[in-house]
Formats: C-alpha cells, sequence, structure tokens
C-alpha cells in the first residue's frame, strides 16, 4: 500500500466511492488465489452501481475491503471521501452493508435487532423512520418474532432496515436477489428505487444479468477482473456483431445442427429462442436464412439487439 | 402406458401442525421427460422434493417413484434416483476421483464399475489433469458439471436436480443445460428446480406451486398461451403474485 498518493477523491463531492488498482490474493498451503486483479472505477453519488457476475468473480472481496473488512494487497480505494484504511472508523458510520449471508441475531426479534444496531449507530428507529418506512412496514406484523423464526423474505427485510438504520450514505449490498424467485427479486428492486429518492449510493452484486438493466451503470466481472463498466444500454450497444434469434418445434436438435455448420461463430440457448452469431458480420436477414434454411424449411429467424448476457459471454470469450 | 410414468403423484400432501406445507398435489412424470418444478420461495418446492425422493413421509397422498410405493420402499426410491443441489454436492476435501469411487460405493458399484465410470467421466468432462486434485481447487461451473455426472453414478432412472445452476456463469449454465439434454435423451427423467426463468422454457413441461398447490401445469409453449404472455417469466409473475401466504 502506498500513501503518499494525491487523494483526489476526497475533494470531489460528487464521487461516492474511488477503486483505483485494487489487488487481492489468498495464500492457502498449495495454491495462490486472485481474486481482484487490478480493479479500477468510480461510483457517483445516488448512483445504483451493479457489480455483476458469478461466483467467483471477486465481489464479496470487493465488497470487504470496501467496507474496511479486509486490506488489499496494493491499490487505494475512497468511500464518501475517506480512504479505506487509515479513515475506516469515519466509513464504518457511514456505509451500510448487507453481506451475503443473513448476519442479523438470530436469537433477538426482530425490533431487538433493530434496537441493537440503531445504538451501535447512536441513533433510533424514530431518528430515520423515513427512510426504512416501506420496508420496516412489511416486517412490523412480525416485530415480536426471534429473527432466526422468520422467512427468508423476512430476513432480508430486516436486514435492508438494520443496514439502513443509520442512514447511511453509501449502502453495499452484497447478493441480495440470489436464491430468491422471480416475483420477489421485482419487489426487492423496486425498493432500491425508493432508496435512491434519499439520496442514497448503492453497490449491489448480483449473479442475475437481468437484473443489470435495473442499475445505472454496472461492472461485468469475471474472475478477478471487470470486462466492462458502462451503463447496461452502453453495453448492449457495444455488441456490434450482427445477432440472429432462431426458433423451431425441436430447440435441442436445432442447436446440435446449428453448431455443425461452418458459418457459424457461436450459437448459444436463451430461453424459448436460440441466440446465434455468425463468423461474417455482413449477413443480411437473407443471407441469414439461407443459411439456416438448409436444417429445415420451417424455422423463425430475427435480428435482434443484445442483451448483457450476449455482451457477457462475448466478453467472456476473449 | 403406465410403464412409461416414472413418477405419480396422488394428492400428496404434507402438514406440519397447522401449516399445510404441501396441499394435495397430483402430477406424473414421464421417461426421459424434463420436467420443471417452479415456485416462489416458500411455495413447497423443498418439501414436495423431499417427499419424492424418500426423505420425508407424507401426511396423507399416493406417490409412486421409478416404479416403488413412497410409504413401503422409500429405500429402493433412494437407490433409483440421483439427486444434486448448489448447496450439497461433492466433498470438497476428497479428489475427484475419491468423490467418484465415494458415491458409486455408496450407490452398490462394483470396483471394475467404478473404474470404468471413472475413466469415462473424467474423459466426457475433459478433467484428465485433474482427476488426482482436490475437489475445491476446481472452479465452481466445473464443480457442478462433476456434481452433476457424480449424480448420475448409477444410471438412475430419475435425476433430482435443485438449482443446478445457481451462481454459476452464463457460458456454463448452457453447457449444463445441454448435459441436462443429453441425459435426457438417454431416457433419464429429469426433475429440476430453478430461479432463471429463460431455463423454465428449456423444460418440456413446467409446474408451478402457489401456497402449497399446483396452479399450472403443462409445456411452456401452452403456458404462455393460456396465460396470455410472451415470456415463462411473465407466466410465473402472474400467478406467484397470487400467492397469500408468505415465504
Amino acid at each position: 500500500m502506498t500513501y503518499n498518493k494525491q487523494r483526489t477523491a476526497t475533494n470531489d463531492s460528487m464521487i461516492a466511492v474511488k477503486v483505483h488498482n485494487i489487488k487481492k490474493t489468498f495464500k492457502t498451503e498449495k495454491s495462490i488465489v486472485t481474486a481482484l486483479e487490478d480493479i479500477s472505477f468510480e461510483v457517483n453519488r445516488g448512483e445504483v452501481f451493479g457489480l455483476i457476475g458469478p461466483d467467483g468473480a471477486g465481489k464479496t472481496t470487493l465488497f470487504r475491503i470496501l467496507t474496511t473488512l479486509m486490506i488489499a494487497d496494493a491499490g487505494d480505494a475512497w468511500v464518501d471521501g475517506f480512504e479505506v484504511v487509515n479513515k475506516y472508523k469515519e466509513i464504518r458510520k457511514r456505509v451500510g452493508y448487507m453481506p451475503g449471508r443473513f448476519s442479523l441475531y438470530q436469537d433477538l426479534t426482530v425490533e431487538e435487532n433493530l434496537a441493537f444496531f440503531a445504538t451501535l449507530f447512536n441513533t433510533t428507529l424514530e431518528e430515520n423512520y423515513d427512510l426504512i418506512k416501506t420496508i420496516y412496514q412489511q416486517i412490523e406484523p412480525f416485530k415480536k418474532r426471534r429473527a432466526g423464526a422468520l422467512s427468508g423474505g423476512m430476513k432480508q427485510k430486516l436486514a435492508l432496515s438494520c443496514a439502513l438504520i443509520h442512514r447511511p450514505s453509501v449502502l453495499f449490498l452484497d447478493e441480495p436477489t440470489t436464491g430468491v424467485d422471480a416475483v420477489s427479486r421485482k419487489e426487492f428492486w423496486e425498493l432500491l428505487r425508493q432508496l435512491q429518492i434519499h439520496g442514497i449510493t448503492i453497490i449491489v452484486s448480483t449473479p442475475y444479468m437481468d437484473e443489470a438493466s435495473l442499475c445505472d451503470r454496472v461492472a461485468l466481472m469475471q474472475e478477478g477482473r471487470i470486462m466492462q463498466i458502462n451503463s447496461p444500454r452502453g453495453i448492449t450497444e457495444s455488441f456490434k456483431k450482427p445477432l440472429w434469434s432462431v426458433r423451431s418445434g425441436n430447440m435441442y436438435q436445432l442447436m446440435l445442427d446449428i453448431l455443425a455448420l461452418d458459418a457459424i461463430d457461436t450459437c448459444y440457448p436463451f430461453g424459448q429462442y436460440h441466440h446465434v452469431v455468425f463468423k461474417d458480420e455482413t449477413y443480411s436477414l437473407e443471407n441469414a436464412k439461407q443459411i439456416l434454411s438448409t436444417i429445415s424449411s420451417d424455422l423463425e429467424v430475427k435480428q435482434i439487439p443484445a442483451t448483457i448476457e450476449d455482451c457477457f459471454m462475448e466478453l467472456m470469450r476473449k | 402406458m403406465m410403464e412409461d410414468k416414472v413418477i405419480s403423484v396422488e394428492q400428496l400432501t404434507k402438514r406440519f401442525g397447522s401449516f399445510t406445507a404441501v396441499d394435495s398435489i397430483s402430477f406424473s412424470v414421464s421417461r426421459g421427460e424434463i420436467f420443471g418444478f417452479l415456485g416462489a420461495n416458500g411455495a413447497g418446492k423443498t418439501t414436495a422434493m423431499r417427499m419424492l425422493c424418500g426423505l420425508s413421509f407424507p401426511t396423507s397422498g399416493k406417490a409412486i417413484v421409478a416404479g416403488f410405493d413412497l410409504y413401503n420402499d422409500p429405500e429402493k426410491i433412494k437407490k433409483n434416483i440421483g439427486y444434486m443441489s448448489q448447496k450439497f454436492s461433492l466433498y470438497e476435501d476428497l479428489t475427484i476421483r475419491e468423490n467418484i469411487r465415494f458415491y458409486g460405493g455408496i450407490y452398490g458399484l462394483t470396483d471394475g464399475q467404478i473404474k470404468s465410470k471413472t475413466e469415462f467421466m473424467v474423459q466426457h468432462l475433459h478433467l484428465e489433469d485433474q482427476v488426482d486434485k482436490l475437489v475445491k481447487s476446481l472452479p465452481l461451473g466445473w464443480k457442478q458439471k462433476l456434481s452433476f455426472s457424480v449424480a448420475m453414478v448409477h444410471q438412475p432412472k430419475i435425476v433430482f436436480l435443485d438449482e443446478p445452476t445457481g451462481g454459476v456463469d452464463p457460458v456454463t449454465r448452457r453447457e449444463f443445460w445441454t448435459m441436462i439434454y443429453e441425459a435426457a435423451h438417454e431416457g433419464t427423467t429429469v426433475f429440476v428446480t430453478t430461479h432463471y426463468m429463460d431455463e423454465a422454457e428449456y423444460c418440456d413441461r413446467v409446474s408451478i406451486m402457489v401456497d402449497g398447490r399446483i396452479d399450472a401445469l403443462d409445456a411452456p409453449s401452452e403456458l404462455k398461451k393460456k396465460f396470455n404472455a410472451s415470456t415463462m417469466e411473465e407466466v410465473f409473475v402472474q400467478l406467484a403474485r397470487k400467492a397469500k401466504r408468505g415465504d
């Protein structure tokens, strides 16, 4: 760690989080695992910033460094203008952190957990009630219940309430929607949007690619690297190759047939369609249809815009 | 064609005290079918799956799994099914070879069978260089693919997959589904849960549980027609929003 660098972020009131060349490795007896390899990015105040990537991408390690629970091997980072190593006490007062694993006190009731975290931060539930009202009202009927006896969705809402109780300026949410069904996921993102109204900066990680579109900007992460940072739209628009969706009656056979064609670059199943890229990027719809007609005359072929997941897979190949 | 049904369930119910976790569900699954078992968190999927695997006794109702009755022959059911989940799959502190040997042994394979199975699996998954390394050194995607192969080591009639692709990268997720297709093509019935709605589209038929009941069961194309929806996600959201009980 070098401490003699200019700390520009402290002077920039528009930047909530600044990460500069962060590296982190974990050593075991037999191997060295690189969790983060030269990570740099900035998050603006009031932004919802997504870290999108599968398990092992380094998302949790990055969260632990930014919430001052772990020290990087190299590089610098600032949260709310404070440097993460020297000013960790300041940062801990200002950030909310919801880890991926439920980490509240199972033997305390809902209201006892809230009171406990409020006391730690020298505040009360009432003081910032406007902020957590919509979330807390959903768990209020169970306020006398022990946290350990709550359902998964209720635990999540309690954890979010506790992470917000001191009105943090930056909120870190590590995979809040993993293992959560499609409806509850939608509802959780609606809650996040409401928090944004209060000016809180939110950094949220998820392995679900479709959630990227709900963020203002995202970093696509894989194996300790950031492959791309942009707005969701900027990312999908950076997919320059023509992309085709193809459908037939027997989708598994269709995939095998498509992959057997010489002209094919990639073919991936995407729900009810296969997404196909040809080696020749100048193909028109007529070209595409003609080549695919050697498989079957009864195919639905359309040119489509790329999704975040198409872009993620394309970046993984590089 | 009764022999074509590898799972048949009639009015299967499980109560815990006054709470009805699974509320009189009825369905059947055919040989070689990919059957998607969907539902919101807390809808009763895990309880239903535990019963079908012979791990939990029903309160009432009937079920025949892999040709055996749930009440009389739960041990025979266990021998004829495979199971994998995201949470529990392989022993991290054993090597790949040891894991295959362990599970092969549990399912009563001979030493010769285990040897040939190990060779086949390692070749099929391109793990030749890794076979004597600890499972914990494998990337998650490889672990999940190996775990699926291990769940199939005794050539079960049915394999139960509980959120097998959670947290897996998008390319591996698709490779995993290719393995599912291959297994089904060879006659294994695949019973799978997932929160990825695009994966629901890959199933031959999908059931959606709401509050302990099966509220919809059909091919994805039929469900989309019935609910006037363009994707399975829309179908799921329409049904799951009706849920009255919390998860």
